[in-house]
C-alpha cells in the first residue's frame, strides 16, 4: 500500500493520479472497512463498556474505574495474569528450543525425512480441544500413564501434574508445547534450507564444528524466522482458552485460570459484561504498549540499507 | 428388513417435512450422564409422539457450558427452541429484555399456579405478571450417598452429621477405602460447601447470609465453623479428585472404592441405572445434619421468543407436556428427582425418594437455594473463593472469611 501512495505522489499528470487513487481506494476499501469496523469500532465499544455497569446486556450506566478496581482486587484475575506470564514465557522458550532441534535433526538429510516431518507437524493439525482431552486422559492418575507404568512394576512412578495445583500449569504446558512445536519446526526448517550452502562450505574450510556453526552462524542468520515464530506463538499464548477448558477447566482451584477464560466466563455465564470488558481491555493494553511498537520496528519501518 | 425400515423412515420423514404445521424444537440441556440421558429420552420420545413437531437434542456437558451456549445463541439471534436452566436468577435478564416467550396463556388454561408445589419453585419463573419458564423437577442437594457394604466391612455406623463423618472417616481410610468420593470441579466444590454450610448451621443463618446478605453473619463464628469443617474434608478425598465428573465419583461409591459421596438426589439415577437397591446396597442420608433441611431447587426450561408461529405453538405444546401428570411421573422416576405436582402416581418411588417426599411435606425442612437470592456474578465469586480455599490448604480460614464477607457486602 505504501508503494501505491508513493507512486501516486510521484506521478505528475493529474488525470492519471486520480485514476490510480480510485482504483487503489477501491482495492483497499474492504480491508479498510474490516480494519476500522472490526478493530477500531468494536474495540472502542468494548473499552467503553468497561466503564459501565453492564451486566448480561450492555448498558451505559457509567461507573468510572469501578470495574478495574474490582478486577485488580479479584484474586482470580491476578492469578490468571501470573499464570499467563509464566505459561507464555515457558511456552515460547520450549517451543523455540524443541522446534529448532527438530529442524536441525531433519536438516541432517536423514532417511524418511518427509515421514518425520509429517510426524512432527501432525500435532499442530489437531484442535486444541482434542489435544487438551487426550493429555487430560494421559495425565489422569488412575487411568493414564502413571497407572500403566506403576502396573509394570515401577510403583513409585508419579506423573499426574493436573491433580496438583502446584504442577497443573506445567501439565497444560506439556500439551501446548507438544501441539505447537511442530509449527516452529516447519518454519525453522524452511529457514535452515534458506541458508546459503556457501556459508556451510566456508565454515567447514575454517574447521568450525557443526554445532558451533548452527549456534553462532546459522541461528543469528535466522532472525526473521525466529521473529515470525515468536509472534505466532505469542498470539497463541494471549488467546489460550480452549486448551484450558478442555484439559483442566481452570482448576484445580484457580491454578490454571487464564485471562481469556476470565473474560469469556464473565461475559456469558456470569452475566457481568462490564467486568469482562475491563479484563479484555487489560489484555489489549500490553499488546498495544509492547508488541505494537516492536512489530512496527521489525516490519513496518522501512529498512535503512 | 433393515432396508424396508429405512425406506419407511425416509417416507415418514418426507411426509413430516411436507406438513405445514410441523416445527423442530431444538432443546439445549446438560443431561449427559447415563441416568440423565434416560430421563431426557422420556421427554424427547413423548414429545415426538404428540404430533409432527420434532425434538432436536443438543446436549452439552456441564451446566455452565450449556448455559453459556444458550446465552450466546440468544444474544446472537440464533436462539434454540428451548433451553434448560436452574430455577434461579440465571435467566432473569433474559426476561427483563423481553427475549423469552410468555407462557401465561397455557399456564392460565391449565392452572399451573394451583397444582405446582411448592409454590416457591415457580417464583423464579414469574416476573411482572408473566410466566417465563417451566419447572420440571425438584432436586434437593443435601444428600450423603453411602455404600452399605463398605460401612459394614469397616464396622462403623453411617454418619448422620458432619461431626460423625469426621469421626468415622479416619477409620474408613485405615481400612483402605476412600472415605469421601469427590469431584474437584468448581460447582461440585461449591455444592459440598453449601451442604456443609446448612449442615452445621440452620435455616435462619442460611437466610441471613444469602437472603439478607448480612456481612456480620458472613464473618461470624458460625461461618468460620463452616469453612473449618469444609476444609477438614480435604484429607478424606483421593488424589484423582480434581477435574472428576460427579457421576464418576458416584461410580466410586457404587463399585465400593469409596464409602460415601455428597451429591444431590440426581445421584439416585446412577445407582438405579447400575441396578442397586435403595437402603439395601446403598444408603441415602439427608443433611447430613441434626435436623436435615433440603434446598428446593430444580431444573426449568425457558422458551426463547420467536417470530415463527409454528415454533411458538410447538413451544407451548412442549411446555404443557412437561407438566402433565404422566410425564412428570415417568420423567422424575427415571431421573431420581421429585415431581413438581403432588397429584402424580409415585407408587414406584423407592426408599430414598420416599425420604425426600416426607421432608418435602414438612415446610420447616425446606430452604431456598442460594442462587435464588444472589446473581450469577456473586454466585461465581463465591464459587471461585470456595474452589481456591479447597485447593489451597495453605489459605487461612481468616483470609477466606474476610473475602467471603466482602463478596456478601457487595452482593446485589
Amino acid at each position: 500500500m505504501e508503494e501505491t501512495t508513493a507512486t501516486s505522489i510521484k506521478v505528475s499528470t493529474p488525470r492519471r493520479t486520480k485514476r490510480i487513487q480510485i482504483s487503489s481506494l477501491l482495492a483497499s476499501a474492504p480491508m479498510a472497512i474490516v480494519a476500522i469496523g472490526v478493530f477500531v469500532v468494536c474495540v472502542g465499544y468494548s473499552v467503553m463498556l468497561s466503564f459501565t455497569k453492564s451486566r448480561l446486556f450492555p448498558n451505559f450506566n457509567w461507573v468510572g474505574l469501578d470495574q478495574y478496581e474490582r478486577l485488580w482486587g479479584t484474586s482470580r484475575w491476578v492469578v490468571s495474569v501470573e499464570n499467563l506470564f509464566l505459561y507464555g514465557i515457558l511456552f515460547i522458550a520450549f517451543c523455540l528450543v524443541s522446534g529448532f532441534f527438530m529442524a536441525v535433526f531433519l536438516d541432517q538429510k536423514v532417511r524418511f525425512e518427509s515421514g518425520f516431518r509429517t510426524l512432527f507437524l501432525y500435532p499442530y493439525a489437531m484442535s486444541l480441544v482434542v489435544t487438551g482431552l487426550v493429555w487430560q486422559w494421559m495425565m489422569e492418575p488412575s487411568l493414564g500413564v502413571q497407572n500403566v507404568i506403576q502396573r509394570m512394576g515401577w510403583e513409585s512412578f508419579e506423573f499426574a501434574p493436573l491433580v496438583d495445583p502446584q504442577y497443573a500449569l506445567y501439565g497444560v504446558l506439556i500439551a501446548a508445547v507438544w501441539q505447537s512445536s511442530g509449527l516452529v519446526m516447519a518454519l525453522m526448517l524452511a529457514g535452515l534450507r534458506g541458508i546459503d550452502g556457501e556459508i556451510w562450505k566456508a565454515a567447514r574450510v575454517d574447521g568450525i564444528p557443526t554445532w558451533r556453526t548452527y549456534l553462532f552462524i546459522v541461528l543469528p542468520m535466522m532472525r526473521p524466522v525466529m521473529i515470525t515464530s515468536v509472534v505466532l506463538l505469542a498470539v497463541g499464548v494471549v488467546r489460550v482458552y480452549d486448551l484450558i477448558v478442555a484439559q483442566t477447566g481452570g482448576g484445580p482451584g484457580m491454578s490454571t485460570e487464564m485471562p481469556a477464560k476470565f473474560v469469556i466466563d464473565h461475559i456469558t455465564a456470569r452475566g457481568n459484561v462490564g467486568l469482562g470488558m475491563a479484563a479484555a481491555t487489560m489484555m489489549l493494553l500490553p499488546v498495544l504498549l509492547v508488541i505494537g511498537p516492536w512489530i512496527y520496528r521489525e516490519y513496518v519501518r522501512p529498512t535503512k540499507h | 428388513m433393515m432396508g424396508k425400515k429405512l425406506f419407511a423412515a425416509t417416507i415418514g420423514a418426507g411426509c413430516m417435512s411436507a406438513s405445514v404445521q410441523a416445527a423442530n424444537v431444538e432443546v439445549i440441556h446438560w443431561w449427559t450422564s447415563g441416568g440423565e440421558q434416560k430421563a431426557v429420552t422420556v421427554l424427547a420420545e413423548e414429545f415426538n409422539k404428540l404430533g409432527n413437531d420434532k425434538w432436536m437434542d443438543t446436549a452439552v456437558a456441564l451446566g455452565e457450558n450449556a448455559r453459556a451456549l444458550t446465552m450466546q445463541r440468544i444474544l446472537g439471534g440464533d436462539a434454540p427452541g428451548a433451553a434448560q436452566f436452574n430455577t434461579s436468577r440465571q435467566f432473569e435478564e433474559l426476561i427483563e429484555e423481553g427475549l423469552l416467550l410468555d407462557l401465561t396463556p397455557v399456564a392460565e388454561k391449565e392452572g399451573w399456579t394451583n397444582f405446582i408445589r411448592p409454590s416457591s419453585i415457580l417464583n423464579p419463573c414469574m416476573k411482572d405478571g408473566g410466566i417465563y419458564c417451566v419447572p420440571v423437577n425438584i432436586h434437593s442437594n443435601q444428600w450423603l450417598w453411602t455404600n452399605k457394604k463398605v460401612f459394614a466391612d469397616v464396622g462403623v455406623k453411617e454418619p448422620h452429621t458432619w461431626e460423625e463423618f469426621l469421626a468415622v472417616a479416619p477409620k474408613i481410610r485405615e481400612a483402605g477405602y476412600i472415605p469421601l468420593a469427590f469431584g474437584g470441579q468448581g460447582w461440585q466444590e461449591r455444592h459440598v460447601f453449601d451442604v456443609v454450610m446448612i449442615g452445621v448451621t440452620d435455616e435462619k443463618f442460611w437466610n441471613r447470609v444469602w437472603k439478607d446478605k448480612d456481612p456480620k453473619a458472613a464473618s461470624s463464628d458460625k461461618m468460620r465453623k463452616v469453612f473449618e469443617t469444609f476444609g477438614a474434608l480435604r484429607q478424606f478425598t483421593d488424589e484423582g479428585a480434581p477435574g472428576r465428573n460427579w457421576n464418576d465419583a458416584t461410580n466410586m461409591v457404587i463399585t465400593g472404592k469409596a464409602a460415601a459421596q455428597v451429591m444431590g438426589d440426581w445421584a439416585r439415577g446412577e445407582f438405579a441405572a447400575a441396578g442397586k437397591v435403595a437402603e439395601v446396597d446403598y444408603g441415602c442420608i439427608p443433611g447430613p445434619a441434626k435436623r436435615p433441611s433440603l434446598t428446593l431447587g430444580g431444573d426449568a426450561f425457558i422458551f426463547p421468543k420467536s417470530s415463527d408461529k409454528n415454533l411458538e405453538a410447538a413451544q407451548m405444546k412442549l411446555a404443557s407436556m412437561m407438566l402433565s401428570p404422566t410425564i412428570q411421573a415417568k420423567f422424575n422416576n427415571t431421573k431420581g428427582s421429585l415431581p413438581v405436582r403432588a397429584d402424580v402416581d409415585l407408587d414406584v418411588a423407592d426408599a430414598c425418594m420416599k425420604k425426600g417426599l416426607a421432608l418435602l411435606d414438612d415446610p420447616k425442612a425446606t430452604i431456598t437455594p442460594a442462587n435464588n437470592y444472589i446473581t450469577e456474578d456473586t454466585n461465581g465469586q463465591v464459587q471461585d473463593l470456595v474452589s481456591t480455599f479447597w485447593n489451597e490448604p495453605s489459605m487461612s480460614v481468616d483470609n477466606a472469611l474476610n473475602i467471603f464477607k466482602g463478596i456478601i457486602e457487595d452482593a446485589e
